[in-house]
């Protein structure tokens, strides 16, 4: 399946952002994106926001999906929608997931500062991999 | 088999007698070169030098390379700094080119003034990945297309824009060329059609524009850009042929008059645990070269950069003979040091001074990064720490009475703490400044240039700094 249809399919930049070295579920949401039919650019692990912008200037991504998984997100994520802005990359869809903030807080309260922040969607930890790609649809009008 | 090779610089142009049977170079000699009038004028005055020095001496085949007339000038326009930009400005630093200046996005009218000012030879035009980003590439076309000056262009860009491109390149006057895309897919480089394109557009328009058409007639071998011809007998040299191995890893340091070029072979994985490396692959042979530091044309950036306040410490001459000294140099690029004297060992401190920077800014970068997990590293670039040799070509280093001092000028020290500079290198010495003649060589002949090579690579000690020494690396 081939998103976008005809010849242009969407492309996603992913990693996991800031001093995390979790590998594993970031391979496997980007195997699970690619068979969902998305071009993806998979950074890998310890990202940072510059990384992520300049990986979707040159590829001309439609959406950066970002993981974190060692409770720092919120800091590395704070100001990543500015240097968006800043680079061109105008309302181009920020998504984060996986163990965002520290500790076990109230999800709704966390997602309303990440939206404060700029993020279109964050999503709690134990979300499925089908939410994401539902929302990126919704988003890409794919 | 004899061979005659050829290296028209930017100041000598510089002759080396090869026999095949005996697999040695006969004789070396080296004259001023002649662009301005008639470039056959220095080559010929050379040729009765060497005639002088081994006797009646007639070759089969005639190889040349050329960086005469400022060398093979280009400027590298990508679109974000460290991915498509970096990505060109390899690609054509690795094709022999000395790369002016490199630009990313799309460039402002000073900067569109300013590549016109440069008057490059050739402008390497990348931004995008295949599907990716074509706006910028675009939009670069057409400005550059518009930017006075007599310069070839070469695309090497998004694919999916060359249709655009093809149309502003068929209006525009100018010699445009459109091939495969510098890095295809994020962080995979493919720089070999960009290469083979700026190497055709040598042979093909340079030559003649360099006033070395007359030299090309007399050969059916394709007159090659001298760095290119450095990086071939570099990499030879270092991965031998398929029944010769080479010499391995190495660092190479080409401290010329205008330029100073650095040659690493070696993967640079990094050599410590704990590493994560950024930043784009790096090639196995890679050169860069650095157009602010020579020891004449450019001597004045130099000084700038190393600050004569740190040469004046360095040497202990004092700061105004030193500014005075870089001033002669810039106004008569032919000035000559004389053996044991003062300008000579200045010159020697400002050679360890360009070589410093220059490795500096070949090596990778590693730096530390504090983590809630703890320490880590990140590597960008190349580690060459382990990297066991390191070999001297040119001039200074060449003449000099104690090349050894110049050279452990790139070997690390605490002061460039994050620079991976090789640690504990021995040093080597291309006495005879063989490397681009036995690229032209090798390419023929690749097992006689190795054999040659390993010939002329002189090891130095630190003591003696056995200029003298006649062991040879074997």
């Amino acid at each position: 399946m081939s998103r976008g249809g005809g010849m242009s399919t969407k492309t996603i930049v992913t990693g996991v952002i800031g001093a995390d070295v979790h590998a594993v579920g970031n391979k496997i949401l980007a195997f699970a994106l690619e068979e969902a039919g998305f071009t993806v650019v998979n950074l890998g692990v310890m990202v940072s926001q510059e990384e992520f912008i300049a990986a979707a200037v040159e590829t001309a991504a439609d959406a950066i999906v970002v993981s974190s998984l060692y409770g720092h997100g919120e800091i590395d994520c704070q100001g990543m929608r500015a240097k968006c802005d800043e680079a061109g990359l105008k309302d181009i869809p920020l998504l984060v997931g996986g163990n965002i903030v520290v500790g076990k807080q109230e999800f709704g309260d966390v997602e309303t500062r990440f939206k404060a922040m700029g993020f279109t969607r964050a999503y709690p930890p134990g979300t499925t991999v089908e939410t994401a790609i539902a929302d990126l649809d919704a988003l890409l009008g794919a | 088999m004899r061979y005659l090779t050829v290296d028209f610089g930017s100041t000598y142009t510089k002759l080396a007698a090869i026999d095949a049977t005996e697999a040695r170079v006969i004789g070396v000699a080296s004259a001023f070169t002649t662009i301005a009038t008639d470039v056959m004028v220095g080559f010929h005055a050379a040729l009765n030098l060497l005639r002088e020095h081994i006797g009646a001496f007639d070759y089969d085949e005639l190889l040349c390379c050329s960086s005469a007339g400022g060398g093979l000038k280009m400027v590298a326009l990508g679109l974000v700094p460290e991915l498509t930009s970096k990505a060109a400005k390899m690609a054509a630093e690795s094709a022999g080119a000395k790369v002016v200046r490199t630009y990313a996005y799309e460039i402002s009218a000073t900067e569109q003034a300013e590549i016109a000012a440069i008057n490059p030879d050739i402008v390497l035009l990348c931004g995008g990945t295949d599907g990716g980003n074509k706006d910028v590439i675009v939009k670069n076309a057409a400005l550059i297309c518009k930017t006075p000056g007599d310069f070839s262009i070469i695309a090497a860009g998004n694919k999916s824009a060359s249709r655009e491109l093809e149309e502003i390149f068929k209006h525009s006057g100018k010699d445009c060329v459109i091939t495969n895309n510098v890095m295809p897919a994020f962080g995979r480089l493919d720089t070999e059609p960009a290469r083979n394109a700026i190497r055709d557009i040598f042979i093909e328009r340079i030559i003649d524009a360099k006033g070395l058409a007359a030299v090309q007639r007399m050969t059916k071998h394709e007159i090659m850009p001298t760095p290119f011809a450095v990086l071939k007998g570099c990499e030879l040299l270092s991965l031998g042929t398929d029944k010769t191995s080479g010499i391995g890893d190495f660092l190479a340091v080409d401290l010329g008059g205008a330029t100073t070029d650095v040659y690493s072979m070696a993967k640079g994985a990094p050599s410590l645990s704990n590493v994560l490396v950024k930043g784009l692959p790096e090639p196995y042979a890679k050169r860069t070269v650095e157009g602010d530091l020579g020891m004449r044309y450019s001597a004045a950036f130099l000084l700038e950069e190393a600050g004569a306040r740190n040469i004046a410490d360095a040497c202990g001459i004092a700061e105004d003979e030193i500014v005075a000294w870089v001033r002669k140099c810039v106004a008569d690029p032919g000035t000559l040091a004389p053996q044991n004297s003062r300008e000579r060992a200045l010159d020697e401190t400002l050679a360890g001074c360009a070589i410093e920077i220059a490795v500096g800014r070949h090596c990778g970068v590693l730096e530390q990064i504090y983590t809630p997990l703890g320490e880590t590293y990140t590597l960008t670039g190349k580690d060459l720490s382990e990297t066991p040799r390191v070999i001297g070509i040119g001039g200074v280093i060449q003449n000099s009475a104690s090349p050894a001092k110049i050279l452990r000028h790139a070997v690390f020290t605490v002061k460039n703490t994050g620079r991976m500079f090789p640690k504990a290198p021995a040093f080597l010495l291309d006495k005879r400044y063989i490397f681009s003649a036995m690229g032209l060589v090798g390419m023929i002949d690749p097992e006689l240039a190795l054999a040659i090579m390993k010939q002329e690579m002189h090891p130095l000690t630190e003591d003696e700094d056995g200029i003298e020494k006649p062991e040879t690396v074997r």
